[in-house]
């Protein structure tokens, strides 16, 4: 029969094979999770295989394998980025070109970008002599490939062969990089827009001046906005790289072109690269161009713009020039955040409130407290909860500066207001600033004038509050101490435990299960445990299989003997339970603790 | 199912002079079953030529897409066939349903678009009411051979019979076409989406409804960006749709939307990131003579197209065709009737719903003429420059293979000639929406309800 001819063959047969044999067959297998995980084992059979197989079989076929899924091709780009050593070493790395140059091309551009990141990779390990004769040639094809596709992928492989070629090698790159920036299709200008910079930064500085600038100033001023947008950065390397002298002949025009596009998208990039810029442009361009520009960008027509420029207020400002700062801030920057305080849009007034709180380390005490101290009291005020929450998540800078009790009479009555909001995703993110205020504030004003809030949150309508509740009580304990715990919240938390809502009565148990680390063993065997015992014999099921869990959970806080005596018989009694759910977690709690 | 499959092949034989009553258009091809009997899944709902002419997508109310390539032999030589046979045929869309609104989802192609060409492979936008997909049609010529633990028939070998490792190796095999879907842009649309348009910066798109336009990267699909939203707060003040929008050619900042009140307004998108506040509005004052009940459904705008140039603007309402010059917003250039004899018909027009028809209109690849269709399968090319103008009848019956088209007349009198039918013998059933024009060639593609023509114009 069939089967006894093959067993007779397997007399020879390998065994150490077949487990490679399967992640072969698996390359093909119609399953893609297969697929994929053959490809990602691609360095098994190719160690397998053995060099010389690796290059001459699997190689060829990988090349091939472009109709797979985009996870598959992703896998493999990945993959053969660091295949050298599997096809022989730096010697035959050039093997490993062809399925990079066909991934290079697929309509993926994830893929395609993966493929291009393996081939920056590998382009190091190949000898100047194969760069030359393998990867500049493998480079050029793409340059000029029929398919855009082909072509944004050469873009990102110019620099990396650039400087370790010959000088006429060098010009042919430079010509080829040239005319991919006046390519046909937005998508390969926008490729060599965005690797630009980056071109420049390997070039010498003589062809920086030459062929750099003028592609830079075609660029930014192409037809396309979304070529235009990323002309910008690429208007930041290249500024870093020109000596100051001449940026306000090569590049300054430009960019003050781009600051006043008439597409907002450019406009809004130049925001948002705007520190990137003052780095690269230098203190004294910054105080006779930027400061302009970003007043200009400050007050903006399209409200991203100015939301993106409102970004960087605190960036910028500590970035200027000493001798001038405070000058500037007062007399340039801070009319603009003073309108910006009241604009019409509430992601402008967000994103300033995020930062200008910032802005108070910069103009120390008395320039605070007259200028800023009001703008935090508007925002403080504003109909935007998101716009109060970013004031008070930032409240520890202006502490440092003014102390918070200048703010407190606003800061109360706006804290009092989010916690009481009707969205519940606005009452949680105050809870969760509720540690850091207390530490600002300390221990007297909190249990004055917030103590009562926190303990409201804990009979909230929705569980996330509840719990959000329990974890900040344990959050204060930690900031206050035990002491402060047992005269303060402890007895309150326990007095639920006598609510006619189960649900009250199930926080308490939360809310022991929190806080029973930060306490201590004293207060949790003198005052948590008698209140969970007598909880056992809850009427809801669902407390009562919460006090064994809240059990198994204070149990490591006990000492044995209250173990023994109290917390076992109430756990075996509840193990004979009617509800299947509280016997399993007594069950569960008595093997946790070893009580069996 | 596949009705469209099936081609009813014409001789071409020997061509008549260009005579009175005729022009210089004749049928290539007719592409469906020549039946009466048509389901309802089989009804075309889109046609669209791909950048270069070489595809030619249909779609239809089942949710299919059927793709036709043209032959490359008739691509050589300008004076052959525009001959063109089915490539791949699809499954794009399923009928759905809305469990938390109850609404059922239709399957129907409402519109189909092409991507410039990126590489080997073929991509194109489909939508129905609420869903874009984006679709990669692409060839295969070459298959894997070669297992380790089993024979190519898939019969195992047993595993001891291992003594060294294959690999597999790629072997030529027949060409396969294969359509993939690459993304699905769902969840975006409250309303029936009407349009879609790719942008000439090749990255982004628009989908437009009722309402509404979003703004989407072809990459992202978990993403859009609203730019157009006319819902007003409280929906009983609610006066005007969006009914057609699309991308200038060549500006990526630019795209208009018409409305069902007649009125398209040009948008820029350099202004602001939220374009309600249009930067042109195209509207022609209404001629106070002609006002009546009809008035504000007949000019609602059935489709929006700019030229290939990107200095004109098509729009289409139930009885004109206008061209706008987009340096012009008061008044249109040209306006061409379609159909004016059905002015006097609109009662009855409402009356059996055939006035709210949606007619498309397209320009031909050197924007010298432009078309659009009619009823009683007749379709309407005005020629711009000679203002002349032919009606001509997409038929399988009337018109003889390769000969060319006579064309019609439709008048309102009794007395006719032969080539003249009167307005009360037309047939309301048969209309021809959907329209192509070969963006290089003298080639037009046509919907009839179930029929693909494609006609071709004899070189002079």
């Amino acid at each position: 029969t069939k089967l006894d001819d093959s067993k007779m063959a397997g007399a020879e047969g390998d065994d150490s094979l077949y487990p490679i044999a399967v992640l072969i067959d698996e390359l093909r297998n119609e399953d893609v999770q297969l697929r994929l995980n053959s490809i990602k084992k691609l360095s098994t059979i190719a160690l397998a295989l053995g060099v010389e197989r690796t290059r001459t079989e699997l190689l060829p076929f990988l090349t091939d394998t472009i109709y797979d899924e985009d996870e598959v091709l992703l896998a493999l780009a990945e993959q053969l980025g660091s295949f050298t050593v599997l096809v022989g070493g730096p010697e035959f790395v050039h093997n490993l070109l062809p399925p990079l140059e066909s991934l290079a091309t697929v309509e993926e551009t994830v893929v395609r970008d993966k493929a291009v990141e393996s081939l920056r990779k590998i382009s190091q390990e190949h000898s100047p002599v194969d760069l030359e004769v393998h990867f500049v040639p493998l480079v050029k094809r793409l340059a000029s490939g029929d398919w855009f596709t082909s072509r944004t992928s050469a873009c990102g492989l110019f620099s990396v062969c650039y400087p370790r070629v010959s000088s006429t090698v060098k010009a042919e790159i430079r010509q080829h990089f040239r005319t991919l920036c006046s390519d046909d299709t937005p998508m390969v200008r926008r490729a060599a827009a965005s690797k630009l910079g980056e071109f420049a930064k390997v070039l010498e500085l003589d062809y920086v001046k030459s062929d750099i600038i003028p592609l830079f100033t075609a660029l930014a001023s192409d037809e396309q906005d979304s070529v235009r947008l990323l002309a910008v950065e690429a208007g930041v390397s290249i500024a870093t790289l020109l000596p100051q002298e001449d940026l306000e002949a090569l590049v300054m025009p430009t960019l003050r072109q781009a600051a006043e596009d008439k597409s907002w998208r450019v406009r809004y990039m130049v925001a948002d690269k705007f520190s990137e810029l003052q780095k690269a442009v230098g203190p004294e361009i910054t105080k006779t161009d930027l400061v302009p520009a970003f007043q200009n960008l400050l007050k903006d027509c399209e409200a991203e713009v100015r939301a993106a420029a409102a970004n960087k207020v605190k960036v910028f400002c500590e970035n200027l020039p000493e001798d001038s700062r405070e000058t500037i801030i007062m007399t340039h920057i801070l009319p603009c955040v003073k309108e910006l305080v009241s604009d019409t849009n509430q992601h402008v007034k967000s994103a300033l409130a995020s930062v200008i709180m910032g802005l108070s380390t910069i103009l120390g005490k008395d320039n605070t407290v007259e200028h800023l101290l009001p703008l935090f009291l508007v925002q403080l005020k504003d109909e935007c909860p998101e716009v109060r929450l970013n004031i008070i998540s930032n409240l520890d800078c202006v502490n440092e500066v003014i102390g918070i009790r200048q703010l407190s009479q606003s800061l109360l009555p706006a804290i009092v207001e989010l916690a009481e909001d009707a969205k519940w995703r606005v009452r949680l993110a105050i809870i969760e600033y509720m540690p850091l205020l207390a530490g600002q504030l300390g221990v007297e004003f909190f249990d004055e004038k917030l103590n009562s809030l926190c303990m409201a949150w804990l009979i909230d309508h929705v569980f996330a509050i509840r719990e959000a509740a329990t974890c900040n009580l344990m959050k204060l304990v930690e900031k206050f101490g035990a002491e402060w715990a047992q005269n303060t919240i402890v007895p309150k938390v326990l007095g639920m435990a006598n609510d006619s809502n189960y649900l009250h009565r199930m926080t308490t148990l939360f809310c022991i299960n929190a806080l029973s680390g930060v306490c201590g063993q004293e207060i949790t065997t003198k005052h948590m445990l008698p209140v969970v015992l007598k909880m056992s014999t809850d009427q809801v099921a669902n407390v009562r299989f919460n006090v064994a869990r809240c059990l198994q959970k204070i149990g490591p806080v006990l000492d044995s003997s209250a173990l023994q005596a109290e917390v076992k018989p109430v756990l075996e009694k509840l193990a004979t339970d009617q509800d299947m759910d509280v016997k399993y977690f007594a069950l569960e709690a008595i093997s946790v603790l070893a009580l069996a | 199912m596949w009705s469209l499959c099936w081609t009813y092949s014409l001789n071409l034989s020997s061509v008549p002079g260009d005579g009175e009553g005729q022009s210089r258009w004749c049928l290539s091809q007719v592409k469906g079953a020549i039946d009466d009997d048509v389901a309802e899944a089989d009804i075309i709902s889109a046609v669209e030529f791909s950048h270069s002419g070489e595809l030619l997508a249909t779609g239809d109310r089942g949710g299919r897409i059927v793709i036709f390539q043209q032959e490359q032999e008739s691509k050589n030589l300008p004076q052959g066939r525009a001959e063109y046979n089915v490539y791949s045929t699809f499954q794009s869309h399923e009928p759905e349903f809305d469990y938390l609104k109850s609404l059922e989802i239709e399957e129907k192609i409402n519109k189909i678009r092409w991507l410039p060409q990126k590489n080997a492979a073929h991509f194109l936008l489909s939508t129905n009411d609420k869903t874009v997909k984006l679709w990669k049609i692409s060839e295969r010529d070459k298959r894997p051979e070669g297992y380790n633990l089993k024979e190519e028939d898939g019969r195992y070998r047993h595993p001891s019979s291992l003594t060294t490792l294959r690999v597999p190796v790629f072997q030529p095999m027949d060409l396969m076409v294969e359509a993939s879907p690459r993304r699905v842009y769902a969840n975006a649309h409250t309303y029936h989406i009407n349009s879609i348009s790719v942008n000439s910066d090749n990255e982004t798109y628009l989908s437009a409804d009722d309402l509404r336009i979003n703004l989407w990267h072809l990459d992202f699909t978990d993403r859009s960006f609203n730019i157009v939203d006319i819902k007003p707060a409280n929906m009983e003040e609610l006066t005007e749709v969006i009914t057609a929008s699309e991308f200038h050619p060549l500006q990526c900042n630019t795209f208009v939307y018409g409305s069902s009140k007649g009125s398209v307004r040009l948008c820029d998108m350099r202004a602001s990131a939220l374009c309600d506040q249009h930067s042109k509005l195209f509207e022609e004052p209404e001629d106070p003579s002609t006002r009546s009940f009809f008035s504000e459904i007949i000019s609602s705008i059935s489709d929006v197209k700019f030229s290939h140039s990107g200095r004109y603007m098509m729009t289409r309402d139930y009885l004109t065709l206008k061209i706008w010059d987009l340096h012009m917003e008061s008044r249109p250039v040209e306006t061409y009737q379609v159909h004016g004899y059905l002015r006097s018909k609109l009662c009855s027009l409402y009356e059996n719903d055939c006035i709210f028809d949606k007619f498309e209109c397209c320009w031909r690849g050197d924007d010298s003429e432009v078309m659009t269709g009619s009823y009683n399968n007749f379709f309407r090319m005005f020629d711009r420059d000679a203002q002349r103008d032919v009606t001509l009848e997409a038929s399988w019956e009337n018109g003889s293979p390769g000969c060319s088209l006579k064309t019609w007349r439709v008048c309102a009198g009794s007395r006719r000639k032969r080539s003249e039918i009167g307005v009360d013998c037309l047939d309301f059933s048969r209309k021809i929406l959907y329209t192509s024009w070969h963006p290089q060639d003298s080639i037009v593609a046509l919907a009839t309800v179930n029929n693909l023509y494609i006609f071709q114009e004899k070189p002079n």
